[in-house]
């Protein structure tokens, strides 16, 4: 039995996950409290979104507990996983809207299926997530009319339509322009507080992450490799936290692909 | 040669124990599927949105198919039966090849082709782009909201287009034997009435699409749901639906055929 304190919002303990052969997480522990905002960063492959996975209950740890308000999510049966995920909004890295729904509809989805509400109560509904992500007007618009920053806005008013008391996001700002990074970073922030919610975020993105987050966790080589406050980050010598935030070619995450030596094969005719 | 014999039995092993891998993987999807059947007939209006798509929208290419086929049937059927003096049997030859087996197999080759083709693109890219997983998150099965209202209308729209095929193929054979050629009404229509059973040949024959529908609408959702998340697995994954689906049909066509209809004559 994993103790689990009523602070603590999600806890992970030695937990070690594998695709096949390949170790992606190797004894991660991580403790997030209730209302925290929480940045998770590091290189590519580095099993970020791996993380948020095994949180979601989408993926199942080798060894180690996932335990999510309480419950112990990899033993959770599927009705169970649901009735958690409920509680749970996730913001998909390209948005992940319905193509066949329009922005309404994609908003309203949640509700007609998780809720008996009326449908005059879900427009009322649906119509607040959207002025809070400023689309209101855009109710009638489908996904392909949209640009990659009001889909992303649109999937966050969907995100969040049921409350939810725990928010992921797998790189919210990838692909976006500066302003929209800067709208959907302020929403986060704004929704996190007004909803009281406990947001984990992956992203790369260092600038705007280090603005809303309470909290940066640097995954390296499936471990933790530093779990510090963001202000920390702009002032640590550690190589690799500076190659990553000064945007390094090469480093202790190498330019080039592990492998032969060069020269060595330019020789090998 | 040593090397590349081991090689080739190497080769021979995985094409093999990949296959039998993807039919248990089939297996166990097809399970899921059924178990997820239950929830899906509760919400009988998202199928019935999945029957305009796959089955309204088939409607078209389905009866002018019909159309021609019952003409060039009647063309060739005319041509030997005249040899015989049996140019009235016309009608009845045409309606038992179409009620019996042209109807639901040429029917189901080209809902595989028109409608099941697009089902496993659209599960494909709805995968691709995260959309299923997003609906999982919602604590939505997308196995209950999407899978099974697609698979459920292909079972339900294949015998209602197996009858408008047989039926525009009766009405080309019609317009070409009764109205070009000039085979007496009455002996057109008669000898049918009195040779095809209602029982034995149309009810045979919808069973038949009933199956066909069955196998071309797992086939469809299948190969979707497992679709790689690229241009190219989604394009492979169709393929495969088409070239499955057909060669399945003409399968289940040869086994329900023999157990249909052997010794009845």
């Amino acid at each position: 039995m994993t103790s689990f304190h009523e602070s603590e919002m999600i806890a992970l303990k030695d937990v070690c996950f594998s695709y096949a052969d390949r170790p992606i997480l190797n004894g991660i522990d991580l403790t997030i409290k209730r209302g925290e905002i929480i940045a998770i960063m590091g290189g590519s492959g580095g099993g970020k979104t791996t993380l948020l996975g095994l949180i979601s209950g989408r993926l199942k740890p080798q060894t180690g507990s996932v335990l999510v308000k309480g419950l112990e999510v990899p033993n959770l049966r599927q009705s169970e996983l649901y009735g958690l995920r409920r509680k749970i909004g996730m913001l998909f890295q390209f948005g992940a809207l319905f193509t066949d729904l329009n922005v309404f509809d994609n908003v309203a989805f949640p509700y007609r299926e998780q809720t008996n509400l009326p449908e005059e109560m879900i427009r009322t509904l649906v119509l607040l997530k959207l002025e809070a992500v400023g689309l209101r007007s855009a109710k009638n618009l489908m996904p392909a009319e949209l640009s990659g920053g009001m889909a992303r806005r649109v999937a966050l008013a969907r995100a969040v339509a049921l409350d939810p008391a725990v928010m992921l996001y797998d790189e919210p700002f990838t692909g976006l322009d500066p302003i929209s990074v800067g709208i959907i970073g302020r929403l986060i922030k704004r929704l996190n507080r007004a909803l009281g919610m406990t947001s984990v975020i992956v992203t790369h993105d260092l600038n705007e992450t280090l603005r809303l987050v309470d909290r940066v966790v640097v995954l390296s080589q499936g471990k933790i490799h530093r779990d510090m406050a963001p202000e920390e980050i702009r002032s640590t010598d550690d190589p690799f936290i500076r190659q990553f935030a000064d945007g390094l070619p090469d480093g202790p995450v190498p330019f080039h692909y592990p492998g032969r030596d060069y020269w060595s094969e330019l020789m090998d005719q | 040669m040593r090397a590349s014999f081991v090689q080739l039995i190497s080769a021979l092993g995985h094409f093999f124990t990949s296959r039998i891998d993807r039919l248990g993987l089939a297996a166990r999807f097809a399970g899921a599927l059924l178990v997820s059947l239950s929830i899906a007939l509760g919400r009988l209006p998202l199928m019935f949105r999945e029957v305009y798509f796959s089955g309204v929208r088939s409607l078209s290419i389905v009866a002018v198919s019909g159309l021609f086929v019952g003409m060039v049937l009647a063309v060739q059927g005319y041509e030997v039966l005249q040899r015989y003096g049996s140019a009235e049997s016309l009608g009845v030859i045409v309606a038992l090849s179409l009620v019996r087996e042209l109807g639901p197999v040429v029917t189901a080759l080209l809902f595989a082709g028109r409608a099941s083709s697009a089902v496993t693109a659209e599960i494909g890219l709805m995968r691709a782009t995260e959309q299923l997983a997003a609906m999982d998150m919602m604590a939505v099965d997308p196995m209950s909201r999407v899978v099974a209202p697609r698979f459920l209308a292909a079972i339900f729209s294949m015998p209602f287009l197996a009858a408008i095929f047989s039926t525009t193929g009766v009405i080309g054979a019609w317009i070409i034997g009764v109205k070009l050629i000039g085979i007496d009404d009455g002996a057109f229509w008669s000898q049918m009435q009195a040779n095809v059973d209602v029982r034995i040949d149309v009810l045979n024959g919808l069973l038949k699409s009933i199956v066909f529908g069955t196998a071309v609408g797992l086939i469809s959702v299948f190969e979707g749901y497992f679709a790689a998340p690229t241009a190219e697995g989604i394009a492979t994954a169709t393929t495969r639906t088409v070239v499955i689906s057909s060669l399945s049909v003409l399968l289940l066509d040869l086994l329900l055929t023999v157990m249909m209809f052997r010794g009845l004559s």
